[in-house]
């Protein structure tokens, strides 16, 4: 039997060949080693994001949470829930204090959730991977498997908006987070203590809509990234991720700027730290290749002594 | 003016608070708000709203219902919380953008060319559809948003990035026949159908 076992709420971007699967790829690797066994919650939904709202009125959006939490709780009884994905965590964990907390609301996301044969109880919490690893590992034990110490790349931890707030990480601060920069020493990379953008919002979903105006905040936290002298960018955000990556070469175009900053997670140090390959760490999914992490992947595990 | 914005102001004659405290999703808050102005200094888009949250606060009680709900401000809220943890008061202020935008959707009143509105209509018409976001129709159908044309340009100008996410197995270009989805499709529209409902039911319960 596994360590640990978690109901996985993997969200849209995490599925195979959609924004993020190379998180995907790499949770799952970094989870094997330490033994953590995540079972989808069977047929998931989307969590509605954060934009939905001029859409989807208050209780639509709050039905779609509480079925996944339904479905958790019908199929996967007694196991926490858990998100990678900065959003889905943030709209599970935001619908579920509505549940839990107002009646009316919950009598009336049931007489919905009906129609599908399903009823939310309130028994499931909803949790980001990030805290599994802090609360129910810690940093000690998270640091063990370690075979490759990520030796020679210095991270700026972008923690970003949603894992970061509303809710955070329990005993961080809003405005400075220390999570990541000690997820990145655990692994044995060096981490950029003094980036200042740390909690800067990417845009989040106006990357879609007001390009400029996120575009210009993503110039900024890259170029923080640089102004520490960092090899690159390290975030628990599949939208972070997606965001600072890939319009970097628009801001080039747009500001005749250099830019070329990879951007990682959390989850692909760990795993390359494991001894997993370039593959298994999903680093074959950047556009920005993120080399000297791959450098590291490449290298033979030294033998145990 | 569409019926429901005739009939609301004339329900509400001149006490928007009130409208707002009754209507607009977490709208009770808005006058808890001690106009200290560190939501609208913590915004990341701040420069970018003709009146920031405070602003908006102030205006809705002092009853400035047609240039709150004709806004562009809350459309620039990115959902990032800032102003949310910072608040003195705690005031859920991203929540509250939200519930003003949906608002003025409702009613029509929002601006006729706002891109963040048209993508919020876009993503939940997309997530609902199957119960799982479609990336691939979700981008698409935001270019070509201004018509066919626009469509094209934009496609474009953006392939070298669709072109580094295919390569990068991020992409798939199937999507745009079949993409993801939930098995049980039937079961989400009849919840989801439910919901109106209910919400059409409690609406008309509480006037």
């Amino acid at each position: 039997m596994a360590k640990k076992e978690y109901a996985f709420y993997p969200g849209c971007s995490s599925q195979l060949k959609a924004s993020a699967a190379n998180y995907l790829v790499s949770t799952s690797s970094m989870c094997k080693t330490l033994d953590i066994k995540l079972t989808p919650i069977p047929d998931w939904n989307c969590c509605g994001a954060s934009i939905s709202y001029a859409g989807g009125s208050e209780l639509s959006r709050l039905v779609l949470n509480a079925r996944n939490f339904a479905l958790s709780e019908t199929h996967l009884p007694g196991q926490d829930m858990v998100a990678t994905c900065a959003a889905c965590w943030l709209g599970a964990r935001e619908s579920k204090e509505k549940l839990d907390t107002n009646a009316q609301l919950r009598a009336d996301a049931n007489e919905a959730l009906k129609e599908a044969g399903l009823q939310y109880q309130g028994k499931t919490p909803v949790r980001h991977m990030v805290e599994v690893l802090i609360e129910d590992f810690g940093y000690a034990e998270l640091g063990k498997p370690v075979v490759k110490p990520l030796e020679g790349i210095k991270f700026a931890g972008y923690v970003g908006c949603q894992t970061n707030r509303p809710f955070g990480i329990a005993g961080e601060s809003f405005e400075n987070p220390l999570y990541l920069d000690k997820l990145v020493e655990t692994v044995g990379g060096e981490a950029a203590t003094q980036y200042e953008q740390k909690v800067t919002c990417c845009g989040g979903a106006l990357a879609f809509s007001e390009t400029e105006k996120s575009q210009k905040q993503i110039k900024d936290i890259v170029e923080s990234a640089y102004d520490q002298k960092a090899d690159m960018i390290v975030t628990p955000c599949p939208l972070c991720q997606a965001n600072v990556e890939v319009y970097q070469s628009e801001i080039n175009k747009k500001y005749g700027t250099k830019l070329a900053m990879p951007v990682t997670y959390y989850s692909q140090l760990m795993t390359v730290a494991y001894g997993g390959s370039t593959k298994e760490a999903g680093l074959d999914g950047h556009i920005i290749q993120p080399t000297k992490l791959q450098e590291i992947a490449d290298k033979p595990a030294p033998a145990k002594k | 003016m569409s019926e429901l914005n005739t009939s609301t102001t004339e329900k509400y004659h001149n006490n928007f608070l009130r409208e707002v405290e009754e209507n607009v999703e977490e709208g009770e808050w808005v006058k808890m708000c001690m106009q200290c102005g560190v939501c609208s200094g913590s915004c990341p888009l701040g420069a970018h709203w003709a009146h920031p949250p405070q602003e908006l606060f102030m205006m809705i009680r002092a009853g400035k219902r047609e240039a709150v709900l004709s806004s562009d401000s809350m459309w620039m809220c990115t959902s990032c919380y800032n102003c949310v943890v910072r608040c003195p008061r705690k005031l859920p202020i991203t929540g509250i953008m939200h519930g003003l935008a949906s608002y003025a959707n409702k009613l029509g009143m929002a601006p006729k060319i706002q891109p963040t509105r048209d993508f919020s209509l876009q993503f939940w018409k997309n997530c609902t559809r199957t119960g799982r976001v479609n990336e691939l129709r979700l981008t698409l159908g935001l270019y070509f948003n201004d018509g066919l044309m626009a469509g094209i340009k934009k496609g474009w100008a953006m392939r070298n990035i669709g072109l580094g996410l295919l390569k990068a197995g991020r992409l798939n270009p199937f999507e745009l026949f079949k993409g993801h989805s939930c098995k049980d499709q039937q079961g989400i529209q009849a919840m989801l159908k439910k919901a109106a409902e209910i919400e059409a039911r409690r609406k008309h319960s509480t006037h």
